[in-house]
């Protein structure tokens, strides 16, 4: 790695270090209803949105109330967007003519954008139209993330408040979500990428004669807009297949910065949200600082491993970093961004369950690879999805009191809320069902001839290709070894599946466990109390996550890029 | 729960209209306000009419696929250049195809400069990019590419390395990111120059 790529990584730090706590402290604002400046802006919009919708702005709800809304509103946006696919060749804004959507890929790509995976099987330039990509599939970039956040928001308030049967209210925390975070970040955003360069255009391709007297046709969208709420929602869906690689979607150095903190602004933030909703500002730094070792941990391998080159090219390729030469594995890259903050991008996607990528990650490094797909396994907590990377974290960190209760003999709590059998037993659910989902897919999949023949790379690779699709949708991250051709019905179907099962499965136990703490009165600390504030607890959860994600996947991870990379460096 | 199927189709038709109808297309009045012509593809004109977007490579091919000696060419891609169905090869770093590929890019590279056979090639000049769009090169890849272009129109070779210094795009603040040549750009200032 060289010294600049270094400074690209401390900018981003230093970027993140100076806006996430005040992200965060306005975000907790947001959710207390708090008065603050924006109301003069929200409340106008939201009242309106309330009459519509009949929705009782004071009402609270039972952790059950809770979950009916979030279920019945991913279920009604999977029919409506499953509809719109299916019929977008007779509604307008189709300035591509482009058909309605087969049904296998209608249902996969309406699962993958109501769960936040945004896992495509298709090439946007081609499948969607217009219409699709803004009403359809753009809708979905802001409410599934806003569905994300509430549900943490849930857990937050379950565990700051006490002897209480209700969270809160789902149509007003989605609503705020919306107007008051994602709305008014999204349009900032999407203005400063097109500044520098990102189309913002919603005529038809543009066809044009090249210099050397060719046709090449220029694709037009909505892309700045889009852009910005697919990176700050950790959705992933671009419009172009090959993602933010693509320099309309991603046309320089800084966009592509931009672009990475976008993907860690809203996860991070929330750690310090959590920490002012429970007014323990120390609890919220615990949460931040596990998920911060994680994350670069796992960016600085990325971007190591990517910058060191691929050596089976041989002597006759020059992948040495020079004042000329751009160094490192380029194959799948772009040379504007460089291989290593094209690795850090690919990393903090892979860590916030997003699936933009800016480079090709089938062509990774064995081991660069790996740490993509690590990043995954650790079930999006590194700092993990908008709002699932919070709630997924604060279910680790009571795994991780029961454990340390059961190694020292304390008492199990978390937050002055006793842990107990109840909890433990929906922590273990949610623990064990993305692995279970995932491993099980995977080896069904591999045991097909007609799902293999889907592989591009074959051996120890092509194993990779398959378990990197199924942990990927598990995990509703959406990235890809984009190798493997998903578009098949058995392919659509079974990532479907898989997709929901990693959302709904996760989110229905995280709310039972909400519903349970928040009726729990709160218990004095005493001796036998294990402080959750400390860099010592921190250091614990880190330990927690790799140790159960490595007991769960090292056989897997074995048999792919560990094999490859042996293989490669024999 | 029939209430609450309604509360949530009437949220999501809100939803729709503010983030599916109201966020692009309010979003789409400014920015053409604010930024006119910014964020319509950075299109390239020469002798008055749009050739090519200065972020999406082209190809310099001959009718035969051959390409073209007086162009810089741009990086290989696994696309063929076709902006409406970017993409990569998505070969692992281990597939024999890659590596076969990259030999016969390598070997394709030297003949086609006039380079002594075991001379190093900058691995940009014989990669896919993740677009299969990557407008630029680096600019080792430009210098090795000098010689040919200047021999092919003429020019000396002094006059073609000013130019690859013009279309080089230094680090965005002297920090981020790479410094590139963006090989349209050459390419259009060397017709324009030997037009003259």
């Amino acid at each position: 790695m060289t010294t600049n790529d270094l400074v690209h990584f401390l900018v981003l730090v230093a970027a993140l270090a100076l806006t996430v706590p005040l992200l965060g402290r306005y975000m907790a604002r947001v959710y207390e209803g708090t008065p603050q400046w924006i109301d003069r802006l929200a409340l106008p919009l939201e009242r309106v949105v309330y009459r519509l919708t009949g929705v009782d702005e004071s009402a609270e709800q039972t952790w059950r109330g809770y979950a009916t809304g979030v279920l019945a509103f991913s279920g009604i946006s999977i029919v409506v967007l499953y509809a719109i696919e299916r019929l977008q060749g007779h509604l307008p804004l189709n300035p591509g003519h482009v058909p309605g959507v087969l049904a296998p890929l209608s249902w996969n790509t309406a699962v993958s954008f109501v769960t936040n995976t945004n896992w495509q099987n298709y090439s946007g330039e081609t499948t969607m139209s217009l219409l699709t990509q803004m009403v359809g599939l753009t809708v979905q970039n802001f409410v599934s993330a806003a569905v994300g956040i509430s549900v943490a928001v849930a857990l937050i308030r379950g565990l700051a408040r006490a002897r209480t049967r209700t969270l809160g209210n789902f149509w007003v925390d989605l609503t705020r979500t919306v107007t008051r975070v994602l709305l008014p970040l999204a349009a900032v955003a999407a203005v400063i990428l097109a500044l520098n360069g990102v189309i913002q255009d919603l005529g038809a391709p543009t066809v044009i004669h090249t210099l050397s007297g060719a046709h090449q046709t220029l694709p037009s969208g909505a892309v700045a807009t889009q852009e910005a709420i697919k990176e700050l929602g950790t959705n992933g869906g671009g419009p172009f297949n090959a993602n933010s690689a693509h320099p309309f979607e991603n046309p320089t150095a800084f966009t592509n910065l931009f672009e990475t903190w976008l993907l860690l602004v809203i996860p991070f933030a929330l750690a310090w949200t959590f920490g002012a909703m429970v007014r323990n500002r120390r609890q919220g730094l615990a949460i931040l600082a596990a998920m911060t070792i994680l994350w670069a941990g796992s960016a600085l391998s990325a971007m190591a491993l990517e910058a060191h080159g691929n050596p089976l090219l041989g002597p006759g390729v020059t992948q040495r970093a020079s004042a000329t030469v751009v160094g490192g594995n380029l194959t799948g890259k772009e040379l504007r961004f460089g291989a290593a903050p094209s690795a850090l991008f690919n990393a903090s996607a892979t860590a916030t369950s997003t699936g933009s990528t800016d480079s090709t990650s089938d062509s990774y490094t064995s081991l660069g690879g790996g740490v993509l797909l690590v990043n995954m396994m650790l079930g999006e907590v590194s700092p993990g999805g908008v709002g699932s990377g919070l709630y997924g974290m604060l279910i680790l960190a009571m795994l991780s009191v029961f454990i340390a209760g059961l190694m020292v003999g304390r008492t199990p709590e978390y937050l002055g809320k006793k842990v107990q059998a109840a909890e433990m037993k929906l922590v273990a659910v949610y623990i064990l069902l993305v692995p279970f989902v995932a491993l099980v897919a995977t080896a069904l999949a591999l045991s097909l001839p007609s799902a293999r023949a889907a592989l591009t790379n074959h051996g120890a690779h092509g194993l990779t290709e398959m378990l990197y699709a199924f942990v990927s949708t598990s995990n509703n991250n959406g990235s890809a070894f984009a190798g493997l051709n998903g578009n098949t019905t058995f392919l659509n179907t079974l990532l479907g599946v898989c997709m929901l099962l990693g959302r709904f499965g996760l989110i229905v136990p995280t709310l039972a466990i909400a519903g349970s703490l928040g009726r729990k009165g709160r218990v004095p600390d005493s001796a036998g109390t294990l402080p959750t504030d400390t860099p010592l607890f921190a250091t614990l959860l880190v330990g927690v996550t790799v140790i159960v994600v490595g007991l769960t996947y090292f056989p897997v991870l074995t048999l792919g890029p560990l094999v490859e990379h042996l293989v490669t460096h024999a | 729960m029939r209430r609450v199927l309604r509360t949530a189709a009437l949220m999501l038709l809100a939803m729709t209209v503010l983030t599916g109808l109201a966020y692009p297309l309010v979003l789409t009045g400014v920015i053409d306000a604010a930024l006119p012509g910014r964020a319509h593809g950075s299109l390239v004109r020469a002798d008055g009419r749009v050739v090519g977007s200065a972020l999406i490579a082209q190809p310099f091919l001959g009718p035969g696929g051959q390409p073209l000696p007086q162009y810089f060419q741009p990086r290989p891609s696994a696309v063929h250049y076709d902006a409406m169905a970017s993409g990569g090869s998505n070969l692992g770093p281990s597939n024999p195809a890659l590596l076969a590929a990259t030999r016969r890019r390598v070997a394709a590279y030297r003949a086609l400069n006039g380079l002594a056979p075991g001379t190093p090639v900058p691995s940009d000049a014989v990669t896919t990019s993740g677009s299969g769009l990557d407008p630029d090169i680096s600019i080792a890849n430009a210098d090795l590419q000098a010689a040919r272009v200047a021999r092919a129109r003429h020019l000396p070779l002094a006059t073609v390395r000013g130019l690859i210094a013009r279309a080089t795009q230094p680090r965005w603040l002297g920090i981020l990111g790479e410094p590139v040549v963006n090989v349209l750009e050459l390419n259009v200032s060397l017709d324009r120059l030997t037009r003259r």
